[in-house]
């Protein structure tokens, strides 16, 4: 069933990229996808299910906007902390605990953290990741992790886990 | 009409990567450069090629364009991860106006 | 318009010249290698710029190419900044 998935995957992929239905291309794309399939299929989706449930895919369209929205904010923030003068840094590594047990929910909030505004993140170990952030607002550990995962957290928790 | 949305996109694009490249420029230490560069080089990249999609619409190229964006996110975020941690183990210094470090037990 | 593209393309090209400066000037290795990983982002741009002037696609099939290599690349300088063998 694995092997299903990234081979359709992949044949999505190809069809997109090429974008051209003639028989040849498709049976290139076929042989392509079916040796990746063989070669990388049993690294990738544990449990295939989840793709069939829609309110899965709601939550997804939700954190992508709400991704795409911190993003742009990022860019703003690192454009006034450069251009400003005196350039307002106060940076330092802080520990944040995540709740995500999935390795793949657990890449996606690393991911979210490095593009949004001031944070990225450097390792993960067990349980907590390390955090390099450019301005420290608070040194309270509860008040800077809300910060810092935001609403990430409960979304991916949503759709991933 | 369609070419004036294109334009204004790359031209959006072109001033983030600008302000990366001041960043990247301008600060401090390895991690912030790290930081400003990666954020607004790889937003500024996927701004451009959504204007590439809006300039030639649905089509090849088009779809070329939208599937090189994903690609994009994901490929500067882990490298940009990759290198703060091999930064970290390799013993650079962070700026002397750091008030935190908390990795340093979990590396010891 | 095209002569508007043509700036945007200098722009670009100027700011990989900045890359280039951070690599030459850069006071430790990992500074360098954060400049090797930004001019590998900065040139899609460029590819992205030059579809739009010639629209040609397959330009854009040389920026996937690239965005890629230059990951496989800086995941490379990564490893041997850690200390790591490559086969870890």
């Amino acid at each position: 069933m694995r092997y299903v998935t990234v081979f359709i995957l992949s044949m999505i992929f190809w069809l997109l990229i090429t974008f051209k239905f003639t028989v040849p291309n498709i049976a290139a794309g076929a042989i392509a996808s079916a040796i990746t399939a063989a070669i990388f299929g049993r690294y990738y989706f544990h449990n295939v299910y989840k793709f069939l449930q829609p309110r899965r895919w709601l939550w997804f369209v939700v954190y992508l906007v709400t991704f795409i929205w911190a993003c742009i904010k990022a860019n703003f923030d690192v454009a006034y902390r450069v251009l400003h003068p005196a350039m307002p840094i106060k940076p330092g590594i802080v520990k944040v605990k995540t709740t995500l047990r999935s390795e793949f929910a657990r890449t996606l909030l690393a991911n979210s953290i490095t593009m949004t505004p001031g944070t990225i993140t450097v390792d993960i170990i067990g349980d907590e990741m390390y955090i390099h952030w450019i301005y420290i607002r608070s040194e309270d550990p509860a008040v800077y992790t809300r910060m810092v995962t935001g609403r990430f957290e409960e979304y991916i928790k949503k759709f991933a886990e | 009409m369609n070419n004036m949305g294109a334009i204004i996109l790359i031209s959006v694009g072109v001033l983030f990567n600008i302000f990366g490249c001041i960043g990247l420029i301008r600060l401090p230490d390895m991690y912030n450069r790290l930081q400003a560069a990666t954020k607004c080089v790889t937003l500024g990249c996927c701004s451009i090629l959504l204007g590439v999609l809006v300039h030639f619409g649905i089509g090849s190229a088009g779809f070329r364009a939208l599937m090189a964006i994903p690609i994009l996110f994901f490929t500067a975020t882990v490298a940009a991860h990759a290198l703060a941690r091999g930064a970290y183990h390799f013993g650079t210094k962070m700026d002397e106006r750091s008030v935190k470090d908390d990795y340093r037990e979990a590396v010891k | 318009m095209t002569s508007f593209l043509n700036i945007l393309l200098y722009i670009q090209i100027a700011l990989c010249a900045a890359c280039l400066y951070r690599i030459i000037r850069g006071p430790t290795i990992p500074d360098r290698m954060v400049g090797i990983d930004i001019f590998g982002i900065l040139v899609v741009g460029i590819c992205g710029i030059i579809t739009v002037q010639t629209g040609q696609a397959f330009i854009l099939d040389i920026g996937i190419a690239w965005v890629i290599l230059s990951f496989i690349g800086t995941l490379t300088l990564a490893k041997y900044l850690s200390g790591k063998k490559l086969n870890e």
